[in-house]
C-alpha cells in the first residue's frame, strides 16, 4: 500500500521557513494562554467551587486567552500547510520540540518561571533530538 | 495550591495531554496528504480542508487536548507541561511509522529517543516555581517556614 506524497518536494529552506512559522506562532500563543491560566488560577479549585460553568466562564472572560487562542490558531493553519507538503515524522516532533526550546527561554524571561539546571539540560536533549530527527 | 507532588488525577490529564495531541496530528496528517498540494495563493483550500472527515476527526482530539492542556497550565508550569506533552512524539513516530507507512531512519529514532529522556529529566522536578505568597493568602504554610 503506497501513500500519495506531495509531487515536489519543497527544499530545505522552505520546509524551514514552514517550520518556523509554526514554532514562532504557537511559542506566542502557549506563553499568552500560560499566562491566562495563571491569571485565571486552579481551574480544579474552580470547578469544585462554581461548576463545570464557572470553570469555562473563567476560561473565556480573560481576554489574554483569546490574544493566545489567535496565535495558537495561526499556528493550526501553519501545521495544516506544512503537513501538505512535509512528513508529519519530521513536521509534529520538529515543531514540538523546537517549540519546548523556545517557550524554556520564554518561560524564564516572560513568565519568570523557575527554569532550572534539569529543564535547560532538557531542551538541550530536545535539541540534539531535533537535529537527529531532521537529518 | 502549590504542592510538590501531582495527585494521579493530575497525572492522568497530562496523560490525555500527551494521547490527544498526537492522535489528532496523526489524523490531519493523513487527511492533508491526501488532498492535492495547496499553494498560498489559494488559502480558501486551506479553509475547506478542515471539513474533510479525517481533518475534521483531528481537529476534535485536538479541542480534547486543549481542553486537559489549559486545566494542567492552571496547576503547572508551562516549562513543565511542555515538556511532558513532549513524550507525544514517541507515538508520533509509532504511529507514522505503522498507520501511515512513512519511514523512520535510525537517526530519527535516536532523535526520539533522546527528546523521551530530555522529558525524563523535567518529569522528576518540582511542576510548578514557587511564588511569592499572594496578599490574598499572606499566612506562609508551616513547610515554607523550614
Amino acid at each position: 500500500m503506497t501513500i500519495p506524497y506531495p509531487a515536489i518536494a519543497p527544499g530545505p529552506w522552505s520546509a524551514t521557513a514552514m517550520i518556523a512559522a509554526i514554532i514562532l506562532t504557537s511559542t506566542a500563543g502557549e506563553v499568552l494562554t500560560a499566562a491566562a491560566m495563571k491569571s485565571v488560577g486552579d481551574l480544579d479549585e474552580i470547578r469544585a467551587h462554581s461548576g463545570l460553568k464557572g470553570a469555562i466562564r473563567a476560561v473565556l472572560t480573560c481576554p489574554l486567552f483569546f490574544a493566545g487562542v489567535c496565535f495558537l490558531a495561526l499556528s493550526f493553519f501553519s501545521l495544516l500547510f506544512a503537513l501538505n507538503h512535509l512528513n508529519l515524522s519530521l513536521v509534529a516532533p520538529a515543531s514540538a520540540s523546537l517549540t519546548l526550546v523556545t517557550n524554556a527561554i520564554a518561560g524564564k524571561f516572560i513568565l519568570k518561571e523557575n527554569v532550572d539546571r534539569r529543564r535547560w539540560a532538557s531542551a538541550v536533549l530536545v535539541c540534539i533530538g531535533v537535529y537527529l530527527l531532521a537529518h | 495550591m502549590s504542592q510538590a507532588k501531582l495527585s494521579p488525577r493530575q497525572y492522568f490529564i497530562l496523560a490525555l495531554v500527551a494521547i490527544c495531541a498526537p492522535l489528532g496530528d496523526t489524523c490531519l496528517s493523513r487527511g492533508m496528504t491526501r488532498l492535492p498540494a495547496i499553494s498560498l495563493s489559494h488559502p480558501a483550500t486551506l479553509l475547506a480542508a478542515v471539513f474533510t472527515p479525517w481533518i475534521a476527526v483531528g481537529i476534535a482530539l485536538l479541542i480534547g487536548f486543549f481542553a486537559c492542556y489549559l486545566t494542567a497550565l492552571s496547576w503547572a508550569d508551562l516549562t513543565y507541561v511542555l515538556p511532558a506533552t513532549a513524550i507525544g512524539n514517541v507515538f508520533v513516530a509509532l504511529l507514522s511509522r505503522f498507520w501511515l507507512h512513512e519511514p523512520i531512519s535510525l537517526e530519527r529514532w535516536a532523535g526520539i529517543l533522546l527528546i523521551t529522556v530530555g522529558v525524563g529529566f523535567v518529569a522528576q522536578g518540582p511542576p510548578l516555581t514557587e511564588r511569592p505568597v499572594a496578599e490574598s493568602e499572606a499566612a506562609v504554610p508551616e513547610e515554607q517556614l523550614l
